[in-house]
């Protein structure tokens, strides 16, 4: 059986909290449990003489917890996982490994996540 | 992988054990009229199950935010009202004294009192009051107008200080309706029509569009542009995750918008980066501000704003010399006694740039044509031509009552633009009986003194508390309610009722949606249901002879506001469509469509952009921008700075929430538990404060309390406040009214700090001090899931 993982671009990742809200609903988890978490890596300053544009750190990162189970009732049903289909800035993707692994070659700033 | 989708699925259809409701929501619960898609998983019984992105919607695709995720919390709620509620005045503020009842006792309380308070004091004597967003909420007029028959409708934010500042510059400047940024919502295919251009430049001016939706601008669009090449300069003094993907970041302090504008202005016209076509052929006082902006060179702008000059010329020149470029301006703008004139200046960029009206620039609305005004509208075709807006109830009421509008004296243009009593006047009649005493009042959809939108909510509570009758339409139970009110209506919530939401309210749209009945729950009703039926109640003349019923409404009322087709299409048949593209016209000031009378130009005395306003110079204001120091900080106030040395901005959105609503959603709530405070890690070290302890910031007009963030998105020296904050988990009774007094930011904005149109407040550059607190008044999470958590699984 093939692996599958999400393909997360986190330059766009814009920290909306979608993916884990969506989760919580699909999988009725209760308050304190994740299904999908976003961390804040940042805000910090990367050039304290520079106040201007990107001067700043700060990537909001997915990461599937321990209880993602890759929206297995859905995919079985050919439909996507409920992170993907509502990411607002659609950065989430779901597939084989081997599928996401070429993506993942072709742009920085992304994180591939296999799934349990 | 490849994955099913809906992709052409009808507007209602079975799936299994369910019936699937398209839909495009609006509110309530609150939400600007963006009309995101969603699909309503109904089940036998009649209950929703599930709701999910419709990647059928042309903008949203299918993608949905966190609210509409955990819609199902808010329609399910066990504290949600579902039936009308009456209480005795004498036990206002006791949560245990109120009494089911029935609507017809409702409508008849409401009659009685209505012909009570005219008998004996006059129709100017009632008043509606109104929040910000819903679906209902602009709604106001027609409740206080058409419904009750009194001229007091009323925004009770401060200076109206949201969207409206915004859009009557507009209409002053350039007579057109609010220009927005072109995202190709309203044209087929979005971003890959043809005639469509990707900006080059977006500037976010006091704007983070992707918590806030504002207004009908999907925020996400923007990540969709920036991937396709957009590059970003955000105006702003927080650090947002938006300005960390910018080209260039303008960390302006507080306040300082018009300064800034005004130096974009100098660079642009010295290095003559303009349009010169656009200004010769379309644009009347260009030497008039070229004049006026001379002295705020970009070196002037960088002290009073507290920004390198460098990074203003570089910020202006990239605007400036983009092939098309918007400026997506936001709520700072309205946030301030100078707001006007930012105002002026951002309308005059995008005219010198020549973006106004053309692909990938800033779209504006198309106006009707003379012919297609209704009746009744006679010299107010204007307004009518702009935005659609029909003003037959507030002619109806005649000159004289009109002129009893509280504020019609002081704020003529304030009052007659918007149909509104002013907010700030408004406040002091009810604290001083001056020129009337307010009798009766409606609260529509509005949570007053909680920090939402008005200023000093301890002194509305004052002035509320002395109306002897007030009714209120809410889903919730609110403090304002619990405090002032007599008699509660329940409304609906979005998927309980047909509705039409429009982008910019009609004026400039761009699509539409439709908003589908899937379910009932309760024995609410919509806002328009409410209008009709207590309309034909109080047998008013609107209401018995043309919108009987609540299709009636919608086919008139709102189909009508559709400037494209017109409105001849009914409710019935759109309903089908679900979300329907308008299409867009560009360069409409060279066809006629931004004129009544379909002649080339812009609806102004000039008939051109006026960058020397003559609707300003008319009511005795300025011509030109010019700017203005905050009323509080460094400069006007040097010797309060000691006692208070903070800059305080509130009202930025976070994504759990629409201003006070929500907080009764587990959910939700879990992702934004406490209200909380950014602060500068060097501020927070010299004062000891911890990253998540809870501080108390007062000034001379009130005081909250809240947790603090350490973050470096604030600057030394500025900290910034949640707003919106009461806590429906604690006792609701007075005094303590759900907590609505513990972090109420908005008692710390002062009432009267309007500009000279008696638009815009200070809500975005007040001052204030920060004490640390050794108590923690953090939510108990678990104790909350099991008071709020879902009733249906």
């Amino acid at each position: 059986m093939a692996a599958y993982g999400l393909l997360i671009d986190y330059e766009f990742c814009t920290g909306c909290q979608s993916c884990e809200v969506a989760c919580k609903v699909e999988h009725d988890f209760p308050v304190g449990k994740w299904g999908i978490r976003v961390f804040d890596d940042g805000p910090w300053q990367k050039d304290d003489s520079n106040d201007e544009g990107s001067s700043f750190n700060w990537n909001k990162i997915p990461v599937p917890t321990d209880l993602c189970d890759g929206c297995k009732d859905r995919v079985e049903k050919g439909i996507k996982p409920t992170c993907m289909h509502h990411c607002l800035a659609d950065v989430i993707h779901f597939g084989t490994i081997e599928e996401l692994s070429i993506e993942l070659a072709k742009k920085p700033k992304q994180v591939l996540w296999v799934i349990k | 992988m490849e994955f099913k989708n809906d992709l052409g699925k009808p507007w209602k259809y079975e799936e299994g054990d369910y019936t699937v409701v398209r839909s495009s929501i609006w509110s309530p619960p609150g939400c600007h009229p963006v009309g995101c898609g969603v699909k309503l998983y109904v089940n036998k019984d009649g209950i929703l199950e599930k709701i999910e992105g419709d990647e059928n919607d042309p903008i949203t695709k299918g993608r949905l935010c966190a609210r509409c995720l955990d819609l199902k919390e808010v329609v399910y709620n066990p504290s949600r009202v579902l039936y009308p509620m009456k209480r005795d005045p004498q036990d206002r503020g006791k949560a245990d004294k109120w009494e089911r009842c029935t609507w017809e006792e409702a409508y008849e309380m409401i009659k009685q009192k209505r012909e009570y308070v005219i008998e004996n004091f006059g129709p100017e004597s009632m008043a509606a009051y109104s929040g910000t967003g819903r679906n209902g909420g602009i709604m106001v007029q027609e409740f206080a107008h058409d419904v009750l028959g009194t001229p007091n409708a009323c925004y009770t934010q401060s200076g109206y200080a949201c969207y409206t500042p915004r859009a009557a510059a507009t209409a002053a400047v350039t007579g057109c309706y609010y220009p927005e940024i072109d995202y190709a919502g309203g044209v087929e295919g979005t971003y890959d029509n043809p005639d469509y251009k990707v900006p080059e430049v977006i500037v976010l001016w006091g704007k983070e569009p992707l918590p806030s939706n504002g207004d009908g601008l999907f925020g996400h669009a923007v990540i969709d542009l920036m991937k396709r090449g957009t590059k970003i300069i955000s105006i702003d003094p927080r650090v947002n995750w938006l300005s960390t993907r910018s080209a260039v970041h303008v960390r302006l302090r507080p306040g300082t918008d018009a300064a800034l504008g005004m130096a974009w202005l100098n660079v642009i016209i010295n290095e003559e980066l303009y349009d010169k076509e656009f200004v010769d052929n379309w644009c009347y006082g260009f030497d008039e501000l070229k004049e006026r902006v001379t002295d705020m060179t970009a070196e002037k702008a960088a002290e009073i704003c507290g920004v390198p000059a460098e990074t203003i010329k570089k910020s202006a020149r990239m605007y400036a010399n983009a092939a098309q470029a918007g400026i997506a301006w936001g709520l700072a703008i309205d946030q301030n006694q100078n707001g006007t004139q930012a105002a002026h200046c951002i309308l005059s960029l995008i005219a010198i740039t020549g973006n106004l009206d053309k692909p990938g620039g800033q779209l504006v609305g198309e106006s009707k044509a003379a012919e297609v005004a209704p009746e009744g509208t006679k010299g107010m075709n204007k307004t009518y031509a702009a935005t659609g807006h029909l003003l037959d109830g507030w002619m109806a009421l005649g000159d004289e009552l009109r002129n009893k509008t509280i504020g019609m004296q002081e704020y003529p243009l304030y009052v007659n633009s918007i149909r509104n009593a002013h907010a700030d006047l408004m406040l002091d009649c009810l604290l001083t009986d001056k020129p009337y005493r307010i009798q009766m009042a409606m609260i529509q959809s509005t949570n007053i003194i909680a920090p939402t939108n008005s200023a000093e909510g301890d002194k509305w509570h004052r002035g509320l508390k002395r109306i002897p009758f007030i009714f209120a339409t809410d889903v919730f139970m609110t403090p304002t309610i619990q405090a002032c009110a007599d008699l509660f209506l329940p409304l609906k919530c979005a998927p309980e009722h047909d509705s039409i939401n429009y982008t910019h309210y009609s004026g400039s749209q761009i699509h539409f949606g439709i908003t589908n009945k899937a379910i009932e729950v309760g024995d609410c009703k919509s806002d328009a249901q409410i209008a009709v039926e207590l309309g034909r109640y109080l047998e008013r003349p609107h209401y018995l002879n043309k919108y009987v019923d609540e299709r009636a409404w919608l086919n008139n009322r709102r189909m009508q506001r559709n400037l494209i087709g017109g409105g001849k299409e009914d409710f019935d048949t759109v309903k089908e469509k679900v979300h329907v593209q308008q299409g867009r016209k560009y360069y409409k000031y060279k066809t006629g469509y931004l004129r009544p009378d379909r002649q080339p130009g812009f609806l102004t005395a000039t008939g051109r952009v006026e960058f020397y306003s003559f609707m300003f110079s008319d009511v005795g204001a300025d011509p030109l921008p010019f700017y203005q120091e905050p009323a509080f900080g460094p400069v006007t106030t040097p010797d309060l700075m000691k006692e208070y040395p903070f800059i305080l901005t509130t009202g930025a959105r976070v994504i759990a929430y629409f201003h006070s609503e929500h907080r009764q959603v587990p959910l939700l709530r879990e992702l934004n538990p406490n209200p909380l405070i950014e602060i500068n890690p060097a501020d927070a070290l010299e004062l000891g404060v911890a990253d998540g302890q809870w501080v108390e910031i007062s000034n001379q007009f009130g005081k909250a309390k809240l947790k603090a963030k350490v973050t470096p998105t604030v600057k030394k020296g500025t900290v910034m406040a949640q707003h919106g904050w009461w806590f429906p988990e604690q006792d609701a009774n007075e005094p303590n009214l759900s907590g609505v007094w513990q972090s109420n930011v908005n008692t710390l904005i002062p009432n009267h700090y309007n500009g000279n149109l008696g638009f815009g407040a200070p809500y975005k550059c007040i001052i204030c001090k920060v004490t640390p607190l050794t108590e923690s008044y953090d939510v108990d999470m678990k104790k909350f899931q099991e008071t709020f958590k879902k009733v249906v699984d």
